[in-house]
C-alpha cells in the first residue's frame, strides 16, 4: 500500500510543481509583454542620440542568437540523455548549455559596454533606457539561468541523481527555452525591425 | 557609507513627530510585554515560522487590521483639515505633510489593508472549501506573507526616517519623477509596493495551483463552493496583471535612481505610458478585492436564507466575465487625457457592460433570499448594507462611464465618493461579513452578535453621511485632494457633514474592537461547534479547532453543497474509521529572513547607500539556494497519532 501512495504522492508533487511553474512562467512572459510594449511605444523617441539603425550590429547579434538557440539545443539533448539514464552524456551537454549561456552573456554585456563608451547609456535617450532595460532583463534572466544551473550541477556532484533533481532540471530546461523564445521577439522586434 | 541617508531625515513635523513616538512606544510597550510574559519563542515557533494556511492566514488579517487604524487616522486627519481649517490660513497639517498624508491613505488602504484582509481570507477558507490538507506551495505561501509584512514595515518606516511620497497612491509621472519629487517618498512607495506586489504574485501563483490541482476527488469545477470560484478567478487576474505593476514600478526606479527616461517629461520619455500601464495593472486590481467579496456573500446568502444559491450557473460565468471584461477597460481612468472619441467611445461602452454580470449577481443574491427563511444574523445585515451602497456606487460608475460625464466630474470629488462606495460598501462591507461568518471556525466562539449589530449600524450610517456629501460636492466643483479653499465656494457645511461621518465610522470601529474584546471575554458564553450556522460547504465538517491536517480522510465529494448533503444523509459513524500516516510540512524560517533580505534591498535602494542593496540582493539569492538544497522539509503524522486525535477533537464536538 505504501508504495501505491508515495507513487501517487511524487505524481502529485510532479503535476502541481509543474504547473506552478508554468504559471510563473505565464507571469514572466506578462513581464515581458509590458518592456515590450514600452519599447515599441518609445523606440522613436531618440531625443537627438542614435538611433537603432545607428548602433545595432546585425552580425554580432546574430552570433548571439545562434549560440544562445545552440545553447537551448543542447540543454534538450541532456534532457534526453537524462531519461535515458546516460549521465555522463547528459553532464556533457549541460556543460555546453552552461559555456554557451556564459559566451552569450559576454558578448551581450561587451555589447552594452561597448555602446556606452561611446556615450549611448541609456541615460541619453527614452528609446536607449527602454532597450537597456528590455535586453537587460534578458539577460538578466540569462543570469539566473545560469546560476540555477550551477546550483543544480553542485547538488548533483554532491548528492548524486534524484527524482526531485531529475524534476528540477526539467523545470531548468523549461526555463531555458522560454529564454529562447523571448530573445527570438528581441531580436525580431529590437533588432532586425530596428534597422529596417 | 551612508548614501543620501543623514540626521536630517528624522522627522522634524509635530503630526510626524506625535506618531512616529507613539508608534515606537507601542513597539517597545509589546515588545517588553513579550519578554515579561516570554512569549518570543511561542512567537516564532508557532506563528512566525509557520507553514499552516491557517496561521499564516491570520497573521495577514491580524496585519491588516493594524494598517486599517493607521489608514484611518490617515483619513480623519484629511477630513478634519477639509472640515475645520481648509477656509482659514492652513491649520496644523501643512499642505507637504497633507499630500503625504492623503498618497499614504490610498497606498496603505489598497495594498496594506484591502488586499492584506483578502489574502487572509483566502488562505484560510479555499484550502478547507476544496477539501484539501493544504495549499500547493506551503512554503511559498509563507514567503508571500512576509514579503507583504516587509512592504508594510517599509511603508512605515517611510514615516519616521525620511518622508512618504506626496504623487498620490499611483504616483503619476512627470510629477514622481526625479525632477520634480526629489526626495525619498516615492523611491518608498516603490519599494514598499514592489516587495509586497511579489508576494501577491506569488500568493496568485501559489492559489491558482492549489485550486486546479489540490481539489478533493469528486470536486469538478463546477461543484467548486462559490467563493473558491471567486478566488480563482482573483488570481487570474493577480497572475496576469501583477506582472505589468513589477514593470512599471521598476522602470520608474529606473528613471529615479540610474537617470533613465521611460516617463519623464524630457529626453523622448513619455508619462502616458505610465499612465497607461499603471492602469492595466490597477483596473484588475479593483477586480482582484471585489471579486472574492462577492464570493464571500454568495457562501452568506444561502446560509443564512435556508436555501441553496440562485442561479449557481450563472453565478460563475458572470464572476468569468468579469475576469476577462476588466482588462478591456483600463482607459477610462483618463477619458480626459486625449485619446479621441472613437477610444473613449470603445472604452466607455466596455465599462457599462461589466454592469451586466455584476447586476446578474446581485439579483442571483436576492433571488436566492427570495422565499427562504431569511436569518437576519450580523453577516446578511452587512450584506444587506452592501447591496444597498454598492448598487448606489454601480450606478455612479456606470454614469462615470459616459466619456462626456467623466469631462465633468474627473478628478472631482464625485469619483471619490464613488470609489469609497465600491471598495468601502463593497470589499470592506464583504470582507465584515466573511469575518464574522468564519470567525467561530477558528476560534471555537462566536462574536457578539449586539455589538456587531451596533457596529454594522454605525459604519452604515458613518459612510453615507461621509461620502454621500462628496457626490453633491463634486457636481459642485470640489475636486479631490483639496488641503485649502475660498470660504464663498460654499463648500464647508457638507465639509462638516462628511467629517461627522468619519467620527460615526470611527465609532463603528470603536464599537468592532469592543466587540471583539467582548466576545474574547466571554468566549465560555458563546462556545460553539464546528458548525455553528448549520454550513452547506465543506469547511464546516471540520471539527474546531481544526486540526493541522484539516482533514483525516479525504473521502470522494458527489455533490455542490456536500456538506449539507452530508447532513441531509445522516450522521456519519466515526467508530469504525481508518486512518492513514499525513505528511506535515516543517516549519520553516527562510520566508521571514528572505523576506527580511528583501526589505534590507529596499531601504538600500532608497537611501542609495548601495552596498547594503547588495548584501540585501546577495542574502535573498543564498537564502533561496539555502532552501532549495533543504531536504527532509515534512514531517510524518502516523495513522495513530491521528485516529487518537480525531477521538478527541469529534468527542469535543459533539
Amino acid at each position: 500500500m505504501s508504495e501505491k501512495v508515495n507513487e501517487l504522492k511524487l505524481k502529485l508533487l510532479e503535476d502541481k510543481t509543474t504547473s506552478g511553474f508554468w504559471l510563473y512562467v505565464m507571469t514572466d512572459c506578462i513581464l515581458f509583454a509590458s518592456l515590450f510594449a514600452t519599447y515599441v511605444v518609445l523606440h522613436g523617441n531618440i531625443a537627438g542620440g542614435p538611433s537603432g539603425s545607428d548602433i545595432f550590429q546585425l552580425p554580432i547579434v546574430l552570433t548571439e542568437t545562434f549560440i544562445l538557440l545552440t545553447s537551448s539545443f543542447a540543454c534538450g539533448i541532456a534532457l534526453l540523455a537524462m531519461k535515458q539514464g546516460k549521465t555522463k552524456q547528459m553532464l556533457g551537454w549541460l556543460a555546453t548549455t552552461y559555456l554557451l549561456g556564459v559566451a552569450f552573456l559576454t558578448i551581450e554585456l561587451t555589447e552594452f559596454s561597448g555602446l556606452i563608451g561611446e556615450g549611448h547609456g541609456w541615460q541619453q535617450s527614452a528609446f536607449l533606457s527602454a532597450f537597456f532595460t528590455l535586453v537587460g532583463t534578458h539577460g538578466a534572466h540569462i543570469f539566473v539561468g545560469l546560476l540555477w544551473l550551477l546550483t543544480l550541477g553542485l547538488v548533483f556532484f554532491k548528492r548524486g541523481m534524484s527524482e526531485k533533481l531529475k524534476r528540477q532540471f526539467i523545470l531548468f530546461g523549461l526555463f531555458w527555452h522560454f529564454l529562447d523564445v523571448i530573445w527570438i521577439f528581441i531580436f525580431t522586434v529590437v533588432y532586425l525591425m530596428g534597422v529596417a | 557609507m551612508f548614501g543620501k541617508l543623514g540626521l536630517d531625515a528624522l522627522p522634524h513635523d509635530p503630526i510626524t513627530i506625535g506618531g512616529v513616538v507613539g508608534g515606537t512606544i507601542a513597539l517597545i510597550g509589546i515588545a517588553v510585554a513579550m519578554t515579561y510574559f516570554k512569549k518570543w519563542k511561542w512567537l516564532w515557533q508557532n506563528w512566525i515560522t509557520s507553514l499552516d494556511p491557517k496561521k499564516i492566514g491570520i497573521m495577514y488579517i491580524i496585519v491588516a487590521a493594524v494598517m486599517l487604524l493607521r489608514g484611518l487616522a490617515d483619513a480623519a486627519m484629511l477630513r478634519a483639515q477639509q472640515a475645520v481649517f481648509a477656509t482659514g490660513d492652513g491649520g496644523p497639517i501643512s499642505p507637504d505633510l497633507f499630500q503625504q498624508v492623503f498618497s499614504a491613505h490610498g497606498t496603505i488602504m489598497i495594498f496594506f489593508v484591502a488586499m492584506g484582509v483578502i489574502f487572509g481570507l483566502i488562505n484560510l477558507i479555499v484550502p478547507l472549501q476544496i477539501g484539501s490538507r493544504d495549499v500547493a506551495f506551503p512554503f511559498l505561501n509563507s514567503v508571500s506573507l512576509w514579503l507583504f509584512v516587509a512592504g508594510m514595515v517599509l511603508i512605515n518606516v517611510a514615516l519616521g526616517i525620511g518622508e512618504f511620497s506626496a504623487a498620490g497612491w499611483l504616483a503619476y509621472p512627470p510629477l514622481s519623477e526625479l525632477q520634480y519629487s526629489p526626495g525619498t517618498g516615492v523611491d518608498y512607495w516603490i519599494w514598499s509596493l514592489q516587495i509586497a506586489g511579489v508576494g501577491s504574485l506569488l500568493s496568485g501563483v501559489n492559489f491558482i495551483a492549489t485550486i486546479l490541482k489540490m481539489r478533493r476527488k469528486g470536486m469538478t469545477l463546477m461543484k467548486m463552493p462559490i467563493f473558491t470560484w471567486s478566488v480563482l478567478c482573483a488570481m487570474v487576474l493577480v497572475v496576469f496583471a501583477f506582472p505589468i505593476l513589477t514593470a512599471t514600478l521598476g522602470m520608474l526606479s529606473l528613471d529615479r535612481t540610474l537617470g533613465m527616461h521611460f516617463f519623464t517629461s524630457d529626453m523622448g520619455g513619455n508619462p502616458m505610458m505610465y499612465i497607461n500601464l499603471i492602469w492595466a495593472w490597477g483596473h484588475p486590481e479593483v477586480y482582484i478585492l471585489i471579486l472574492p467579496a462577492f464570493g464571500i456573500f454568495s457562501e452568506i446568502v444561502p446560509v443564512f436564507s435556508r436555501k441553496r444559491l440562485f442561479g449557481y450557473v450563472s453565478m460563475v460565468w458572470a464572476l468569468i466575465a468579469i475576469t476577462v471584461l476588466s482588462f478591456t477597460v483600463w482607459l477610462h481612468h483618463f477619458f480626459t487625457m486625449g485619446s479621441g472619441a472613437k477610444v473613449n467611445a470603445f472604452f466607455g461602452i466596455m465599462t457599462m457592460v461589466i454592469a451586466i454580470p455584476t447586476g446578474v449577481k446581485v439579483f442571483n443574491w436576492i433571488f436566492t433570499m427570495f422565499r427562504g427563511r431569511v436569518k437576519f444574523a450580523t453577516p446578511m445585515l452587512w450584506f444587506m448594507g452592501f447591496v444597498v451602497t454598492f448598487t448606489i456606487g454601480g450606478l455612479t460608475g456606470v454614469l462615470m462611464a459616459v466619456p462626456g460625464i467623466d469631462f465633468q466630474v474627473h478628478n472631482s470629488l464625485f469619483l471619490v465618493a464613488h470609489f469609497h462606495n465600491m471598495i468601502i460598501g463593497g470589499v470592506l462591507f464583504g470582507v465584515f461579513a466573511g469575518f464574522t461568518y468564519w470567525f467561530p471556525k477558528f476560534t471555537g466562539f462566536r462574536l457578539n452578535e449586539r455589538l456587531g449589530k451596533y457596529a454594522f449600524w454605525l459604519w452604515l450610517v458613518g459612510f453615507l453621511l461621509a461620502f454621500m456629501p462628496l457626490y453633491a460636492l463634486g457636481f459642485m466643483g470640489a475636486v479631490r485632494r483639496l488641503d485649502h479653499y475660498d470660504p464663498s465656494m460654499g463648500w464647508q457645511g457638507l465639509f462638516i457633514v462628511a467629517g461627522v461621518g468619519v467620527l460615526v465610522i470611527l465609532l463603528g470601529v470603536g464599537m468592532q474592537i469592543l466587540q471583539l474584546i467582548v466576545s474574547i471575554v466571554q468566549r465560555k458564553k458563546n462556545m460553539v461547534t464546528g458548525d455553528p450556522w448549520d454550513g452547506r460547504t465543506l469547511e464546516w465538517s471540520t471539527p474546531t479547532p481544526i486540526p493541522e491536517y484539516n482533514y483525516a480522510r479525504l473521502d470522494t465529494v458527489t455533490e455542490r453543497d456536500e456538506f449539507w448533503e452530508q447532513k441531509q444523509a445522516g450522521t456519519k459513524d466515526r467508530r469504525n474509521v481508518k486512518y492513514e500516516d499525513i505528511d506535515i510540512p516543517k516549519n520553516s524560517g527562510y520566508g521571514p529572513f528572505i523576506a527580511a533580505a528583501a526589505f534590507i534591498v529596499g531601504f538600500g535602494v532608497i537611501w542609495h547607500i548601495w552596498w547594503l542593496a547588495l548584501v540585501g540582493l546577495v542574502a535573498v539569492i543564498v537564502l533561496i539556494i539555502m532552501r532549495t538544497l533543504k531536504e527532509d522539509t515534512e514531517t510524518t503524522l502516523s495513522a495513530k497519532t491521528i485516529a487518537s486525535q480525531e477521538a478527541k477533537l469529534w468527542s469535543k464536538t459533539i
